[in-house]
């Protein structure tokens, strides 16, 4: 990273922290709610990102992913268990189910693995609607309590927005960690090109089946969020339909860029929510954007950002090359 | 002594086609073994054997005496087995010095050290110290995606090098490359022969540049061995000259 | 028993036509259009809109077929796919998902969000078949299918266009080298896609009504077959289409109403696992 586009990052950075700190003081129950689910699905759509933007591998299940984790969190706090429970079992759970799911991804090529995970989301999504011993089928599981963390009572409205945040920082540090580590960079060499990857000593398949698992597993964390922030549980917000929106978060936001999960995820929760107020005509314009953004930047927002300042970079480049070679008026040898 | 690689009667055939037939040959510690021959000889098909990018249809290739046949890459690499590849295959979107130290990250520690421990696997001078070798300094931090052809093929030979690797073999290190930057990896990988005493395998086209950089030199015609000796050897033998000249 | 398998039939030749042109949009342009499904819900509303104008039905149709060809043939893909496809499957696949969303949610709020009765093109009667009594509309659909798709496999197959058409899916670098107009080659594939929903649509919405919504399953319906099928394969997408409505049909007999939707999940997964090029694919050649 050039010290420019580092300068930028950080500055970038500093400006959400701030207004993600003071920006809710201001806010009604509703605006809480809503920045708290911001919080969440960031948090799914970093993982997605992980698995497709820095791994490559296209999945279609993450939100499955999020409702096993909201379910397994629902089903455990209700029965008196801790909240940190409630996330490692979430967690653990996804990253297991992750791993065995990426299995078959690594006999089939690219886009089948995509199929793979597509039946597996509907699949499970029948299951949370059907399995009534278990998940309470349509009704739901209502009444998800929101235990006190660490001693601080989270019942109201700004300190679980606080939380979800607290929540989210982690993830953040957590996955920067990651993509920084040799792990990260073996998932982004397996994106660009296995077989060089291989040559070069790198596991391919277990680094596969990690970045699945992982990116799965903060699809658990994430859905163990979700289940105190929304006090309720039912099959319909995990159809297909979230794991096709966590998508286009990653997509719209910029695969493969480490900010581009959070700013898809303003994109798809907190706009449509600025645009309520042209009444139901909200999705339909969040739609036109969402295929205006991909038709100027297939590479996503941040993919704009990163080619201005490539072109910026490269003019800087070959002015400096102008300057340092010879003119005919100087006189030197080149 | 045991050779660092032997390849013994290897064969490999495409439906009706032989592209390699059975080819044998041993390279000793700190050798430099060049092969040639002209287009489509099978020099290509014949690396991939031995890498474990295809399998052989017939014959053995062991590495310090232990049988590796249809090993997959990644086993060989493990083993010491470092390459380049003929065409540019460095990681685009990663800088110079990134690509460098996936090169060699794998050779150290476990998986778990390798999250939780340093972020530069503990390579990062020895990174430096490779791009300083090959003069990439004023590029380490530049995308590889940006640097020229003749900088690609040259990041490419340091990759291979990150792991400290017993046997490297390099496809076609000198093609598409300028005259400047030719002397200068030719220069370089002489050095790195007589330092460490790692031992090369050279598929090459350019003649000057195999006969001046090996010791040995096996020449394939129509997935044969057709000669083996000195590049002294090879320059006066009959076969050879009538091979290339196509009678 | 036969009546389910005939009813079945019919079912899955909807999926089969619908199927077809996502294979074919795959093929000629490695687009993969997630709005399959609400390109076969939009043409039914466009015709319902002509009749509300005062349209006699069959003139309604005319219309429909024609802004259909334009909207979602023509606009489609000098608007949406041919900017994108230079960028990769993903952007434009999610791109897809996006109109989905826009298609949907504009005829919920411009037509109606209720479920519209759709006049039917056979009148509600059964027929003799073997000695059992079926469905007219079954068997209206099933050979009104069958005839679209011999019609189009004899484009494909023994018309100078097919021939290019062909050439481009296999291989639109060299095709270009020989002269196929490959940019309009992949139009007349979007414009065919075009027909074939035009006809789904006309089929399908009598059955189960004209509603915002009724893409979702029946998109599904078709990506499922078309992968069954090979993803690669015309005919393949064909005996997806079809086996996957015989199937439905008897698990909605035989399965508790639970699960039912689950069976062709399980088929899927059970091609990608034991059998990934599809059950009449040949293994993808082309690097992606």
């Amino acid at each position: 990273m050039t010290p420019r586009a580092r300068l930028i990052g950080i500055a970038a950075a500093a400006c959400l922290v701030a207004i993600l700190l003071f920006l809710p003081l201001g806010l009604n129950t509703y605006g809480l709610f809503i920045l708290s689910m911001w919080a969440v699905m960031s948090i799914a759509a970093m993982g997605l990102n992980l698995t497709l933007g820095y791994a490559g591998q296209v999945s279609l299940a993450q939100g499955a992913f999020v409702g096993i984790g909201a379910y397994t969190a629902a089903l455990l706090t209700i029965n008196g268990y801790s909240l940190a429970l409630a996330f490692a079992a979430a967690a653990l759970l996804c990253f297991a189910v992750g791993w065995l799911l990426g299995y078959p991804a690594l006999r089939v090529q690219h886009h089948y693995l995509a199929f793979v995970t597509l039946a597996f989301s509907t699949l499970a999504y029948l299951v949370f609607r059907n399995e009534e011993w278990l998940t309470k089928g349509i009704y739901g599981i209502s009444g998800v309590p929101r235990p006190a963390a660490l001693g601080i009572d989270l019942a109201k409205p700004l300190p679980f927005y606080y939380f979800c945040l607290a929540i989210l920082a982690v993830v953040v540090v957590a996955v920067w960690w990651l993509v920084k580590s040799p792990w990260g960079r073996a998932f982004v060499a397996i994106r660009e090109n296995p077989l060089r990857a291989r040559s070069l000593g790198v596991n391919t398949s277990r680094y596969t089946l990690l970045a699945f698992a992982i990116g799965s597993g903060l699809g658990g964390i994430a859905g163990a969020l979700y289940a105190p922030l929304v006090e309720f549980v039912d099959p319909s917000p995990f159809t297909l339909l979230l794991s096709l929106n966590l998508l286009m978060m990653v997509i719209v936001g910029g695969s493969g860029y480490f900010a581009g999960p959070l700013l898809g995820a303003i994109i798809a929760v907190l706009l449509p929510e600025w645009l309520r107020a042209i009444q139901s005509y909200y999705l339909i314009l969040y739609a036109l954007l969402v295929m205006a953004i991909l038709m100027w930047s297939p590479t996503g927002i941040l993919g704009i950002a990163d080619a201005w300042l490539e072109r910026r970079r490269s003019i800087a480049r070959s002015r400096a090359l102008a300057e340092k070679t010879p003119t005919l008026a100087s006189g030197e040898d080149a | 002594m045991k050779p660092v690689l032997e390849v013994e009667k290897l064969t490999k055939r495409f439906g009706g086609i032989t592209a390699v037939d059975d080819v044998s040959f041993s390279v000793q510690e700190g050798e430099i073994l060049g092969i040639i021959g002209p287009n489509g000889c099978g020099k290509s098909t014949l690396f991939n054997c031995i890498l474990g990018q295809l399998q052989p249809s017939a014959g053995h290739v062991h590495v310090d005496g232990r049988n590796v046949t249809g090993s997959s890459p990644e086993a060989l690499n493990a083993l010491g087995v470092s390459r380049t590849f003929q065409l540019l295959q460095v990681f685009a979107q990663l800088s110079v010095h990134e690509n460098l130290i996936l090169a060699g990250q794998e050779h150290q520690g476990t998986m778990l050290r390798r999250l939780i421990g340093r972020r530069d696997a503990g390579l990062a001078d020895a990174a430096a110290q490779m791009v300083r070798f090959f003069n990439l300094q004023h590029l380490a931090d530049e995308r590889a995606g940006a640097l020229s052809f003749g900088q690609q093929k040259l990041l490419d030979c340091a990759m291979a090098f990150m792991s400290g690797p017993r046997l490297v073999l390099l496809d076609e290190p000198a093609g598409g490359v300028n005259l400047t930057m030719l002397k200068h990896l030719h220069g370089r990988l002489r050095a790195i022969n007589e330092e460490r005493r790692s031992t090369f395998v050279v598929i090459e086209h350019n003649m000057d540049f195999v006969m001046s950089l090996c010791s040995r030199v096996i020449v394939l015609a129509e997935g044969r061995k057709l000669a083996e000796g000195t590049p002294a050897q090879i320059r006066a033998d009959q076969k050879v000259i009538a091979a290339y000249l196509g009678h | 028993m036969l009546n389910l398998v005939i009813s079945g039939l019919a079912t899955g030749s909807i999926y089969a036509l619908v199927a077809v042109g996502f294979t074919l949009l795959w093929q000629t342009s490695q687009t993969i259009n997630f709005a399959q499904g609400e390109f076969v819900m939009l043409p039914a509303f466009v015709v319902l809109a002509a009749m509300h104008a005062g349209l006699p039905f069959p003139m309604a149709i005319l219309v429909g077929l024609v802004a259909c060809v334009f909207v979602l043939g023509i606009l489609f893909q000098r608007v949406l796919v041919a900017p994108m496809l230079k960028h990769g499957v993903l952007p434009l696949a999610v791109a897809t998902m996006a109109l989905s969303i826009l298609m949907r949610e504009s005829v919920k709020e411009f037509y109606s969000a209720e479920a519209q009765p759709f006049p039917s093109l056979l009148p509600d009667a059964t027929v003799d078949v073997l000695g059992i009594a079926v469905s007219l509309q079954s068997v209206g659909v099933l050979v009104a299918s069958v005839i679209a798709v011999t019609a189009l496999q004899v484009f494909i197959n023994r018309t100078s266009i097919g021939a290019q058409m062909q050439a481009t899916a296999q291989n639109p670098t060299v095709a270009r080298i020989l002269g196929v107009p490959v940019e309009r080659m992949i139009l007349i594939t979007f414009v065919i896609n075009a027909v074939l929903v035009v006809l789904a649509s006309l089929l399908v919405t009598p059955i189960y009504l004209a509603k915002f919504s009724s893409g979702e399953i029946l998109g599904m319906a078709a990506f499922i077959a078309a992968i069954v099928g090979g993803f690669n394969q015309v005919r393949g997408a064909i005996a997806g289409g079809l086996l996957l409505g015989v199937v439905d049909n008897f698990a909605a007999a035989y399965l508790s109403a639970q699960y039912r939707t689950a069976v062709p999940l399980f088929i899927l997964i059970a091609v990608i696992l034991f059998r990934p090029q599809g059950l009449f694919g040949r293994s993808e050649e082309r690097a992606v």
